[in-house]
């Protein structure tokens, strides 16, 4: 495993010299985050998700399989993901490094742990048949926050998923052909967006939402929230790091609950866009 | 499973007949194990965890090593017969590995790593009981032996889990009320208040998560005052060991030996 590359000093005394003034070097405020660019591909559940330089894909499919014998009524989800040094040149093959255990973790918790899809609508015939949802997300480019950007598009892509409509008749299963009959949303609780905040050595320079690659470099912390637009917190990580007071933990998360309405907003609207893109023929 | 057994009930008690914010009984031990430099068994009601450490002494692994500050190294073992149900998991395991991740991070920023240029300090943990709180009382131990190893640190962490049922928090959760509700654990660094680990899992209300995060600041203090009492009584036996030739020293020195132990620790 190699050293992550340290940045120069110079680069790094200008870093914290702007941002203890407030100024980042890509002129966002402190707590602005970068603009998500979703891009829909032709097959539901294709969703490429860009925050500015940083691109995550994903996709979902589904398939039938038999359930679990301890969940017999339970579809079954199960999330992909791998950093691959496409992403950028400080990840390697081979053994998972820490950067992707949190971010297996976090998806995992995020997406499938907080129960944002309802696994029994999953169900075709109890103990017989459920959906299986595979959901793989290729992370294309790291620029900074490829955690908030992995799981923006996860969700996006549960949301744009629909499965094929399913007709049971005794024992006769039949799925009809998209074509057929409109595939069907899956039926989701809750919409869960991620937040990364980073924390600087110097206790007075502000936090930053959404950090680029070298500011999470440079970073002596991170703090990651996940919550919907509901006000309900899902994931809140804050593993070490600077230590935090706990009102401003608690200033951070309120900050959060508003980013997280205007991303809903930006979010339904371009699901909306895209839907109504998608011609559907009604017979 | 678990929705089938009242969680609080009317009175006020909990399953295993707590009160709300009552903490499980916690026992702490100091004493050496093998070639240890410190070493800590803490249990938290039935959860069991021992840690071990060793360091700071020269790096196994050269290219690992930093030039200005030690590194630190956290491994974590979970036992198979550590549940009811018995399980292998191997060392590859996500969870084992986020689990010794945080442990890792939330040592970093405390130990004083900058003392040990080029060193490396292991820290074992072996997880013997699982009962609830495994990050709590991982943390916990890891702290003490860090003590016992006497590797300087800017001041004990301390960590507790909490939860909320409907809308009554309750804190120490045992593995029953870890399935059933939402729960977070919290360390804090007791003499600011500072917290340098949050976690939480499951879905909960902004504000609830308000309530029981100050609740389980609080608590953290009272852990505070076991760690610093565990720790006194294991350097006061040490100090009773040594076995100062007169007598007069060890009276004398009873009341300068105790304020300076505390005045340390607080």
């Amino acid at each position: 495993m190699p050293r992550p590359p340290s940045p120069s000093i110079p680069e790094r005394e200008f870093l914290y010299a702007s941002l203890k003034q407030s100024l980042r070097l890509d002129g966002r405020l402190p707590l602005e985050m970068r603009e998500p660019t979703l891009t829909f591909g032709p097959d539901l559940g294709w969703v490429d998700c860009a925050m500015g330089r940083t691109r995550v894909l994903a996709s979902v499919d589904g398939k039938m399989v038999k359930p679990t014998p301890e969940r017999p009524l339970e579809g079954v989800i199960t999330i992909h993901s791998e950093i691959s040094p496409m992403a950028s040149s400080d990840y390697e093959t081979g053994r998972a490094s820490d950067e992707e255990v949190v971010l297996t973790r976090m998806l995992d918790k995020v997406l499938r742990r907080s129960d944002t899809v309802d696994k029994e609508s999953l169900c075709v015939q109890a103990g017989q048949r459920v959906w299986h949802l595979r959901l793989t997300i290729h992370c294309l480019a790291d620029a900074g926050n490829l955690l908030d950007c992995a799981c923006l598009a996860g969700i996006v892509a549960l949301k744009h998923y629909r499965r094929p409509e399913v007709e049971v008749e005794g024992e006769d299963v039949t799925i009809h052909h998209p074509s057929e009959r409109a595939p069907i949303p899956l039926a989701m609780h809750h919409t869960p967006y991620c937040f990364t905040f980073a924390y600087f050595p110097d206790t007075t320079t502000q936090a930053v939402l959404d950090p680029t690659s070298l500011e999470q470099r440079l970073s002596a912390g991170l703090l990651s929230i996940a919550l919907n637009a509901q006000r309900e917190l899902c994931v809140v990580q804050k593993a070490g790091g600077v230590p935090l007071a706990p009102d401003e933990v608690m200033r951070i998360i309120n900050v959060a609950v508003g980013k997280a309405k205007e991303l809903d907003r930006i979010v339904e609207k371009r699901l909306q866009e895209d839907w109504s893109t998608r011609n559907v023929e009604v017979r | 499973m678990g929705s089938r057994v009242e969680i609080l009930n009317d009175d006020g008690y909990r399953s295993d007949g707590r009160r709300q914010f009552e903490l499980r009984d916690i026992t702490m031990d100091l004493s050496p194990r093998g070639t240890a430099d410190g070493s800590a068994m803490i249990t938290h009601g039935l959860t069991q965890v021992m840690v071990s450490v060793f360091g700071p002494r020269e790096a196994k692994m050269r290219a690992q090593t930093l030039h200005d500050r030690a590194v630190l190294n956290v491994e974590v073992n979970i036992a198979p017969f550590s549940t009811g149900e018995r399980r292998k998991r191997n060392r590859g395991d996500k969870r084992i590995l986020e689990l010794a991740a945080s442990i890792k991070s939330t040592f970093e920023p405390v130990v004083q790593t900058a003392l040990y240029p080029r060193s490396q300090i292991d820290i074992y943990v072996h997880v013997l009981q699982q009962d609830g709180g495994l990050l709590q009382a991982s943390i916990n131990a890891a702290t003490l032996a860090l003590v016992g190893a006497g590797i300087p640190l800017l001041d004990l962490v301390c960590a507790v889990t909490g939860g909320v049922h409907s809308t009554s928090p309750m804190l120490d959760l045992t593995t029953l009320e870890e399935n059933d509700i939402p729960h977070l654990t919290v360390a804090v660094m007791p003499k600011t208040g500072n917290v340098t680990l949050v976690t939480m899992e499951t879905r909960l209300h902004v504000d609830r998560f308000g309530d029981i995060f100050k609740l389980t600041c609080d608590a953290a203090q009272v852990i505070h005052q076991e760690m610093k009492r565990a720790a006194y009584a294991r350097t006061r036996r040490l100090v009773d060991a040594m076995d100062v030739d007169s007598k007069s020293i060890l009276l004398t020195g009873d009341n300068v030996d105790k304020d300076t132990a505390m005045n340390e620790l607080e």
